[in-house]
């Protein structure tokens, strides 16, 4: 009931925006790995696949939606179907589990079952608990939660893009790198965490610890072999306080957000502080220090979680309250709302204190009113009406503004020569006199 | 599961309580901390399927009864015209829901804890037996290579 569809038709829209805004941003010199991060937020989008507040780093992203990407991956799955024979083993610990033996289906007859058959199909079906090393990309790639990795990396690296100082393309790969390898460390460790709520729960139900197709105990060394490195090269190869920032975000995550998911509505506010901490990561890695800017990105990505995360909440009640979730939408439903509307105005604000940080010129709360306008407005909505078609459409815009609000505020970005000129008089009749030296052959 | 397979088996959800079951498999030699680690697993598993079964039935009852209460206050049968079974919009039951969680909420706290005690104990085990078995492997080998 519950299980939003991402249609095909509502997402047609963005591939228009982000190539027209692709092009008005060709004359700048990054702009290479800018389209790649919105290829990213594209694909990532266009994938049926929505992946909800559990983010490693920033926090209520992009949870998948299962229903649809089972169909992507379980055709290469390889059962190893042998025949179950009628009589079955006296196993001493099953005896006592008569109850579960109808739920499980003739092997045999479910065999003849094309692989191409949706995953439902081979879900009834009894599997070896073996990992399968061909398995093991896509069971890893599930594992730490591929695609919300990539869009946490994706705002690190907007994070990067938009401080003040000259880009550092080996400095910016190593940051990336770091972030993700972080993510995908605390992603796991949730999962780990988490595996009898994810059974229960339909948009997690098809995870890889939940199924079996992995050991915890693999998941948790996945995890400190991802995490152990993630944080040594951004601390060694970046600098200390980005290696802090992953670090103290990892345990933000694991040890605090997720224990807290089933204990107080607060959990909310956490995980939007874990989303807002990779931009500025990102930042840091470029400046090496916590500007106002830093915060200011952060500030951006924490307002944003809420009408995000708050509206996808909207249409999970009823896991939510089953799974014994604490949240918002489930508990103070008239909180949730506000929250997400406050948020959204929020967003407006702070997007009039970027130029005044310096952050960027004073074009950019012009060109993002509308963006911003637009997500209040179906955030009034929300509040005003609640019910699912308000809280779906809020959702669906999130995932567009974000990019959007990024992307105008990169292009709305403040030079670096420009700060430089601004300084002082001196300074600027020499670097005018030093960039004629530099012209000349 | 097959007779002659030497890994556990993990099967489709259970109907009550949503989490698959597994069959463990008991290696002939099976040594003392190997035993433990099935054991502790056995035993969450048990646990866990105790719970959930019991939790979510008991949830399916409470909305049922819910529904059941609204709608005679609202004066409305439990099946309408059509032979449908009638229900009530998502606004109606977030009352529901709200009760419900509130209601289990000491109850999940408790089997938190519970949980990630014993999830920590498992994962610990596996990774003694990994290292017992390694070494054993490793010792065999240098057996080996000696003759």
């Amino acid at each position: 009931l519950f299980v939003w569809r991402l249609k095909g038709a509502g997402t047609q829209h963005i591939p228009c925006h982000f190539v027209h805004l692709c092009r008005a941003a060709n004359d700048r010199l990054i702009t290479f790995q800018y389209f790649n991060f919105l290829k990213r937020m594209y694909v990532t989008q266009y994938n049926k696949d929505l992946s909800q507040r559990a983010k490693p780093r920033s926090d209520p992203v992009v949870s998948p939606f299962h229903e649809l990407q089972q169909l992507d991956q379980e055709k290469k799955v390889i059962h190893k179907i042998s025949p179950v024979s009628p009589v079955h083993q006296p196993w001493p610990e099953t005896s006592g589990r008569n109850e579960l033996r109808e739920v499980k289906p003739p092997a045999e007859s479910e065999a003849s079952g094309t692989a191409a058959r949706a995953e439902p199909r081979e879900d009834r079906q009894w599997k070896e608990m073996k990992l399968r090393l061909d398995e093991l990309p896509g069971i890893l790639a599930r594992l730490s939660k591929i695609k919300l990795t990539a869009l946490v990396v994706s705002t690190a690296s907007a994070g990067f893009a938009m401080a003040p100082v000259p880009f550092d393309l080996p400095c910016f790969l190593l940051a990336s790198l770091g972030t993700g390898l972080a993510s995908c460390a605390a992603n796991s460790i949730n999962q780990f965490f988490e595996v009898p709520f994810d059974s229960n729960m339909n948009r997690t139900k098809n995870r890889p610890l939940v199924r079996g197709q992995i050991s915890p105990l693999l998941a948790v060394c996945f995890a400190a072999s991802c995490g152990v490195p993630g944080i040594a090269l951004l601390t060694l190869g970046v600098n200390p306080l980005t290696g802090a920032l992953g670090a103290f975000n990892i345990f933000l995550y694991t040890c605090c957000y997720t224990p807290m998911k089933r204990m107080s509505i607060a959990n909310t506010w956490v995980g939007a502080v874990v989303g807002a901490i990779p931009p500025v990561m990102g930042w840091t890695a470029a400046t090496g220090s916590l500007d106002a800017g830093a915060l200011l990105l952060g500030g951006i990505l924490y307002s944003w979680q809420f009408p995000h995360f708050n509206a996808l909440s909207w249409g999970l009640r009823e896991d939510y309250s089953r799974g014994g979730y604490c949240m918002m939408s489930v508990t103070h439903p008239g909180l949730c709302r506000r929250v997400a509307l406050r948020h959204c105005l929020a967003l407006i604000g702070l997007s009039v204190v970027a130029p005044v940080l310096d952050v960027t010129t004073w074009t950019f709360p012009v060109i993002s009113l509308p963006i911003n306008l637009y997500i209040s407005y179906l955030g009034f909505r929300f509040y005003r009406d609640a019910d699912r078609s308000s809280s779906r459409k809020l959702f669906f815009c999130s995932l567009w503004h974000l990019p959007m609000l990024l992307l105008v505020m990169f292009t709305c970005k403040k030079s670096v020569l420009d700060k430089e000129d601004k300084g002082d008089l001196l300074g600027k009749g020499e670097s005018h006199g030093r960039a004629v030296e530099i012209r000349l052959p | 599961p097959p007779v002659h397979s030497h890994n556990d088996w993990i099967g489709p959800p259970d109907k009550h309580s949503n989490l698959r079951p597994i069959i463990f498999y008991v290696p002939p030699e099976e040594s003392p901390l190997e035993r433990r680690l099935r054991e502790a697993r056995q035993e969450a598993q048990a646990c866990n399927q105790r719970f959930w079964a019991r939790h979510n039935c008991a949830f399916r009852q409470e909305k049922e009864d819910f529904i059941y209460s609204r709608l005679k206050a609202k004066g409305l049968e439990m099946r309408d015209e059509t032979g449908q079974k009638a229900t009530l919009n998502a606004e109606e039951m977030a009352d529901f829901y709200k009760d419900f969680l509130s209601k289990n909420f000491k109850k999940h706290m408790q089997y938190n804890r519970d949980w990630y005690k014993r999830n920590f104990t498992i994962t610990f085990l596996m990774g003694q037996v990994a290292l017992a078995r390694a070494l054993r492997w490793l010792r065999w080998k240098k057996k080996n290579v000696e003759h």
